[in-house]
């Protein structure tokens, strides 16, 4: 325990060190420094925390709450300590950043190899990671929104790496705007909890919550308990971090960004951070039933909205994307169905098939010079063997076939659906499984199969990754296929999962907690209807793209349904109809009325009238200088006669 | 005794037409000769005073006053025959280069 306090600090500090230091080696450092300092920080981290991990492990269970202080932050009303905290929440979400994270910092170095700024890209990077650790191990909420900044900037930083094109640096913006909004909400919540508890500190909230939950569930704002108030609050937060519906439109574009930064903020661990704040303010969530309701049904709703979007997706990162925001939604549905620990189960199941397919999809993208298009690739098969056996495995494990991770993790999601007999959500989870399932496989017959349709110059250049890319792909579809086997809900003592994370779902006094019950019959009734859906999709998916003229065939499918097509290839016009709706209204205001009108009329005028009055002034007193020193012996003798007037006054 | 108010009456005579010579003459010399004659205007009134008052403190404002005027005179006169050999007058009507 002593030894968690003394190392716990050091975990986001190292990576953060690794940026600054990676910052000032200077211009001319050899790349070998770079990749030591940029490789060393995440693995230091890394093995700081499987110690801190393996000690938090031994401790007694009503012991598993280790909080380490570094200094008091503020003082005076406004008190908040810089404190980390070791719970088995944090701890999950430590293993899964620092694990996926330095593998895919190990597979950077060898995709990033070749590129101008990779020492810019190294500190951005590690950078990343420091806020990210820093969001998951602070003790409070003020901790928590300073890494939930960080990770936003480190994000802003990185889609907008390539700032010489012109769409990464807009990507890049885009991404910030919208994660501004969700912030402010989470700001507003914290002022409200603070106004309230007079404090930001998660024990502290929670304990006095759980143990009088009359205070939380007070009026506060828009008619709204204080409880609702504040898990509202945190969900628009959630929504742009995480891109639920209708926050979600920065995510698909964050896709401009190198490949790596894809896998490791925008599918592992930053667009999580959202699950992870909900699952941590549990409390609230719990004396907030409508809330809760809500995050369900925009979690179910971003599920099949974004898989939809992901059935017309011809690039393939962008599949992979639209993917993303989905299994995200199926997160929020059960942390808002109260499945808490499923919630954080999917997240860890999710962070290793997912950066597994977007490392997979860079090492196509490496191996083809860049090329996105599915439409332009096929028959990888034999050149990329490596990958093709790994991307395979992830989608396999996204597409829910038994026995890999997704399929564990994506069933209890389903079970708690069912259990709390929320049988629209159920349908709607269940249907996404199917389009899921059809989505990545008909990127991966796309992609692997039929024939080569690139060009002669890209046959010649096909290779596989070199092994600082392939060992992360290896290591990360051995975390897809087993990390699931921690969690099973249906063999009894093999949920260690569930019931490790259980000591962070509080007991409310007087609230009793509705588990989401399912008779062992119905649960393996739904599971076999889940299978089936998963293998029908991937056999759909087969009947359509696969065999050697795949991609004709898929693509005369495609054409037979024009109108389906053109919906889905736009993406509902979501992003046109915000520019029409939002965007535009807001530029025409900030140009018309806020610069032409306030700040050239308004502000602009008051500045050039005190020029005005100063420039006449000027004028007037120089008609005074005349150069003549009879005038200027006048004015003297005159400036005396008024010195006298004004001395005999008094 | 001569009542104060002959010798302040004087004064201010002295004074007022030495100002008026220095404001209205265009030649440097005789606006210098009437500063001469405001400064010894005011040595004037303070040795009035000194002598009322039976203070010597007047008496010796005057010999600084004096010596002032002395270096003064040195400077101007310096400075006049400096002008004149570069601009060949010492009208000040025409000194008038130093403006906008």
């Amino acid at each position: 325990m002593d030894l968690i306090r003394d190392l716990l600090w050091l975990i986001p500090l190292l990576p953060f060190a690794g940026a600054v230091l990676n910052g000032a080696v200077g211009r001319r450092a050899p790349k070998s420094l770079i990749t030591l300092i940029g490789l060393g920080a995440p693995l230091a981290s890394l093995v700081l925390a499987l110690v801190c991990l393996w000690q938090f492990n031994g401790l007694p269970l009503e012991q598993r709450h280790v909080e380490a202080m570094v200094y008091h932050w503020t003082t005076g009303d406004l008190n908040v300590d810089f404190a980390f905290l070791l719970d088995p929440l944090s701890a999950v979400m430590l293993f899964v950043v620092t694990f996926v994270g330095f593998l895919i910092h190990v597979y950077s170095a060898g995709y990033m190899g070749h590129e101008e700024g990779y020492r810019r890209y190294f500190a951005y990077l590690n950078l990343f990671m420091g806020a990210m650790l820093l969001l998951i191990l602070g003790n409070n909420y003020l901790v928590m929104f300073f890494g939930w900044e960080g990770v936003g900037l480190c994000s802003y930083l990185l889609i907008g790496f390539y700032y010489d094109q012109e769409f990464p640096p807009y990507a890049g913006k885009k991404a910030f705007i919208v994660n501004r909004i969700g912030d402010f909400a989470f700001l507003v919540g914290m002022f409200a909890l603070f106004a309230k508890f007079g404090t930001l500190d998660y024990k502290k909230l929670f304990d006095q919550i759980a143990a009088d939950p009359s205070s939380a569930l007070a009026p506060s704002w828009l008619g709204m308990s204080l409880a609702a108030f504040v898990a509202l609050c945190f969900f628009v937060g959630a929504m742009g971090k995480s891109a639920q519906i209708p926050l979600y439109v920065w995510l698909p574009d964050a896709m401009a960004g190198p490949t790596p930064v894809s896998a490791l903020i925008h599918a592992a661990t930053m667009v999580t951070a959202g699950v992870y704040m909900v699952a941590r303010t549990n409390v609230l969530y719990q004396l907030a039933p409508g809330v809760s309701g809500f995050v369900a049904v925009i979690g179910a709703a971003t599920a099949l909205f974004a898989a939809t979007i992901g059935l017309a997706q011809t690039d393939i990162k962008k599949v992979l994307a639209y993917s993303t925001v989905s299994q995200l939604g199926y997160m929020f549905l059960a942390a808002g169905l109260g499945a808490y620990s499923v919630s954080i189960f999917h997240l860890m199941t999710h962070a290793f098939f997912k950066a597994l397919l977007f490392l997979g999809s860079g090492s196509v993208i490496h191996a083809m010079g860049g090329e996105q298009d599915m439409r332009k690739m096929g028959g990888l098969k034999k050149a990329l063997p490596i990958t093709w056996a790994t991307f395979g495995i992830g989608a396999l494990a996204i597409a829910g076939v038994p026995g890999l991770s997704g399929f564990f993790s994506k069933d209890a999601i389903l079970a708690a659906a069912a259990g709390s007999h929320q049988w629209a959500l159920y349908f709607v989870g269940l249907l996404t499984a199917l389009l899921t399932a059809f989505y990545m496989f008909r990127a991966v017959f796309l992609t692997f199969y039929g024939e080569f349709r690139g060009t002669e110059e890209q046959r010649h250049h096909l290779h596989e990754s070199p092994p600082s890319m392939t060992v992360p792909l290896v290591l990360l579809a051995i975390g897809a296929v087993v990390s699931g086997w921690v969690g099973i809900t249906f063999i009894p003592g093999w949920d260690r999962f569930q019931r490790f994370l259980l000591p962070t779902v509080y007991e409310i006094a007087g609230h009793k907690r509705v588990e989401p019950e399912l008779g062992r019959g119905g649960e393996f009734g739904l599971m076999g209807l889940a299978i089936v859906v998963a293998l029908a999709g991937i056999y759909l998916a087969w009947r359509i793209y696969g065999g050697a003229r795949g991609a004709e065939n898929g693509a005369a499918w495609e054409g037979g349904h024009p109108g389906v097509q053109r919906v889905l290839a736009n993406k509902y016009w979501v992003d046109e109809i915000y520019d029409r709706l939002i965007v535009r209204p807001l530029a025409w205001t900030s140009r018309v009325i806020l610069w032409k009108v306030v700040d050239n009329g308004v502000i602009d005028g008051l500045i050039k009238a005190g020029a005005f009055a100063a420039d006449l002034t000027g004028h007037a007193g120089r008609l005074t200088t005349t150069g003549n020193i009879r005038n200027y012996s006048l004015y003297f003798f005159l400036g005396i006669l008024l010195l006298f007037w004004w001395m005999t006054l008094s | 005794m001569i009542p104060i108010s002959w010798y302040l009456l004087l004064s201010a005579l002295l004074f007022a037409i030495g100002a008026a010579g220095a404001l209205t003459r265009r030649n440097g010399i005789s606006i210098f000769l009437s500063i001469e004659l405001m400064l010894n205007a005011a040595n004037l009134a303070l040795v009035a005073y000194s002598r009322l008052w039976n203070a010597r403190t007047g008496q010796l404002v005057v010999l600084f006053v004096l010596a002032v005027a002395a270096a003064e005179a040195a400077v101007g006169l310096a400075l006049f025959i400096a002008i004149y050999r570069q601009r060949r007058t010492i009208d000040v009507n025409r000194m008038n280069l130093m403006r906008w």
